[in-house]
């Protein structure tokens, strides 16, 4: 295409006699030009969307769904699909324009209110060959993600009609502002406009740190699940829990590598980033448990590579390769550590891990992007150095910032909304629904009537 | 007549249901359950997180033969049965007063 372009160029200087007829032609192949980048990038974009939602259903669905006991298994699963539902609701409305409308350094103004004047014309300030509606709906998946997070860290004993006031509340106070100022227009911590830059290519910082800490408040503030440390807490389902792990894994390749925002070379690098470095977490938990343990558990391998997946996320579009296989396996392991070995040590009940392995990894990830992030990859300040390896030191210190702002806000938002809620739905349930399951007490249902 | 209360180990139900058949007895009930004798259970690991897991699946047949079956069922049972660990599981012989065929009203050793 560059070339047919450039034929034209040269023609067209060349024959300046009749003008009009070949600027004519030119405009002709200009346009299709861009049609076409228009069609690829939107077909990509569209995929990705696809792809990130079947990263809460059915993935976050059934590896949650898998890990609690048998009487929670439904509602644990709600916990991720009824978000799919009600922040698209809360987005549609309101939610895309606090993350992306134009406003302030901290959150977006009002004019996208109803998804008003978000159509099939580009947002030349975010993605300029996708239709704005293209970008705005790839977006609503990462915020339906976020929240599903969380609910690893409070399963099996939540309210229902808490868990959604909760739901909605922290999208507004937490998510929608975070990725304001990551990712919006004139947000604080933008890569090209913030007054604190910071690299996070796929959400890090915006989805598993807030995530991952909100959990941590949660965990604390619910308290621990009847029977913590003295019942049996085995998982109903580790093979619905593994299907559920490689779903996440397939799916963060539109997270990720949709993130690239067009069907570019940049995008099959954070695709490659992405997969490298799942890999290399899920063998670095494996062995870490192989060897303190005496065996390697499948739980452990699936948890590695959602670690690994937490932790390039924020790195996937700007690391090369080998940085990304380390990412992963340092976070592998720490994640390991940090789950398995620190979080029986302070006796915190996070039933699902979601604070060891998306507040950690995310962590992790935040500043290992600060360190390994290369202008080869993804030359975003035009030529000066990207991470600390290539000279600038001041890209991790930011990373740090950005990362130390995202747990200030979820520690306090958190708890605050937490609060709210508590006063006006309650936020644990009773101690009967909880012995006798959120499944029945909650919805009135089983999730095996194997006798049916 | 006397029931036969058995509890074995799962993998091996096959081989009393042949050796029983063997000797002409088809008629019995099957559960899965779960228990413990002497038997210790294991450990399991999740996320750093132990559990001992004491209550281990079995398998536990009940039949009711004649009196003069009883003994010939209970070896064939036994020998079927038997690996030589502990867990193998145990058989229990119970008086039974009377049996009934829902269908015809059969009473006794008529009905089973």
């Amino acid at each position: 295409m560059t070339k047919l372009l450039l034929g034209f160029l040269s023609v067209a200087s060349f024959l300046a006699a009749q003008p009009a007829d070949l600027e004519k032609r030119l405009a002709d192949v200009e346009a299709a030009a861009k049609a076409a980048r228009l069609s690829g990038d939107n077909a990509w974009m569209l995929t990705s969307a696809a792809l990130v939602l079947m990263m809460t259903g059915p993935g976050l669905a059934l590896f949650y769904g898998g890990l609690v006991r048998r009487k929670n298994v439904l509602s644990t699963m709600m916990h991720s699909f009824i978000l799919m539902a009600v922040v698209t609701v809360v987005w549609a409305l309101v939610g895309y324009s606090f993350a992306f409308g134009e406003g302030n350094s901290f959150v977006g103004g009002m004019q996208y209110f109803f998804l008003n004047g978000v159509g099939g014309d580009p947002n030349g300030d975010y993605a300029a060959t996708i239709p704005h509606a293209t970008f705005m709906i790839y977006q609503l998946m990462f915020a339906i993600i976020t929240p599903a997070l969380i609910s690893g860290a409070f399963a099996e004993r939540i309210k229902f009609s808490g868990m959604l006031l909760f739901t909605i509340l922290w999208v507004l106070v937490v998510y929608f502002p975070m990725a304001h100022m990551v990712w919006g227009k004139n947000g604080l911590l933008g890569a090209l406009w913030g007054q604190i830059p910071t690299l996070d290519f796929a959400g890090g910082t915006v989805v598993h740190i807030t995530s991952g800490v909100s959990a941590l408040v949660c965990a604390l503030y619910l308290g621990k699940r009847r029977g913590f440390g003295t019942e049996s807490m085995r998982p109903n389902n580790l093979v619905l829990s593994t299907v559920g792990a490689c779903l996440l894994w397939v799916g963060w390749f539109g997270f990720n590598a949709g993130s690239a925002l067009a069907a570019t070379s940049l995008a099959t690098s954070a695709f490659v980033t992405t997969h490298l470095a799942t890999a290399a977490a899920a063998l670095g938990w494996m062995l870490a448990e192989w060897l303190r343990q005496g065996k390697p558990s499948v739980l452990g391998a699936i948890s590695g590579a959602v670690a690994g997946l937490v932790a390039i996320t924020p790195a996937s579009g700007f690391v090369k390769p080998m940085p990304a296989m380390l990412i992963g396996l340092v976070a592998g392991i720490v994640c390991y550590v940090m789950v398995s070995v620190v979080k029986n040590k302070f006796g915190y009940d996070d039933a699902l891990d979601a604070f060891g392995v998306h507040g950690i990894g995310g962590t992790v990830g935040a500043l290992m992007t600060g360190v390994f992030a290369t202008k080869e990859v993804n030359d975003l300040f035009g030529g000066k150095p990207m991470g600390l390896l290539e000279g600038n030191a001041g890209q991790l210190m930011n990373n740090a910032i950005g990362a130390a702002i995202a747990w200030v806000l979820g520690i306090v938002g958190t708890f605050v909304i937490l609060k709210i809620c508590d006063a006006v739905t309650g936020v644990r349930c009773e101690e009967e629904e909880e012995i006798e399951g959120l499944d029945l007490s909650m919805h009135g249902e089983e999730g095996y009537n194997l006798e049916a | 007549m006397k029931k036969i209360e058995a509890i074995i180990q799962p993998h091996k139900l096959e081989e009393v249901r042949e050796a029983l058949k063997k000797i002409g007895i088809d008629g019995m009930t099957i559960t899965e359950v779960r228990g413990h004798g002497r038997q210790k259970g294991h450990k399991e690991v999740y996320r750093g997180m132990e559990y001992q897991v004491d209550l281990l699946p079995k398998v536990k047949i009940e039949m009711v033969v004649p009196d003069e079956r009883s003994a010939e069922a209970v070896k064939a049972l036994a020998d079927a049965a038997r690996t030589g660990k502990i867990g193998d599981g145990k058989i229990f012989l119970i008086d039974v007063a009377e049996a009934i065929r829902i269908r015809n009203e059969d009473r006794g050793e008529m009905a089973l």
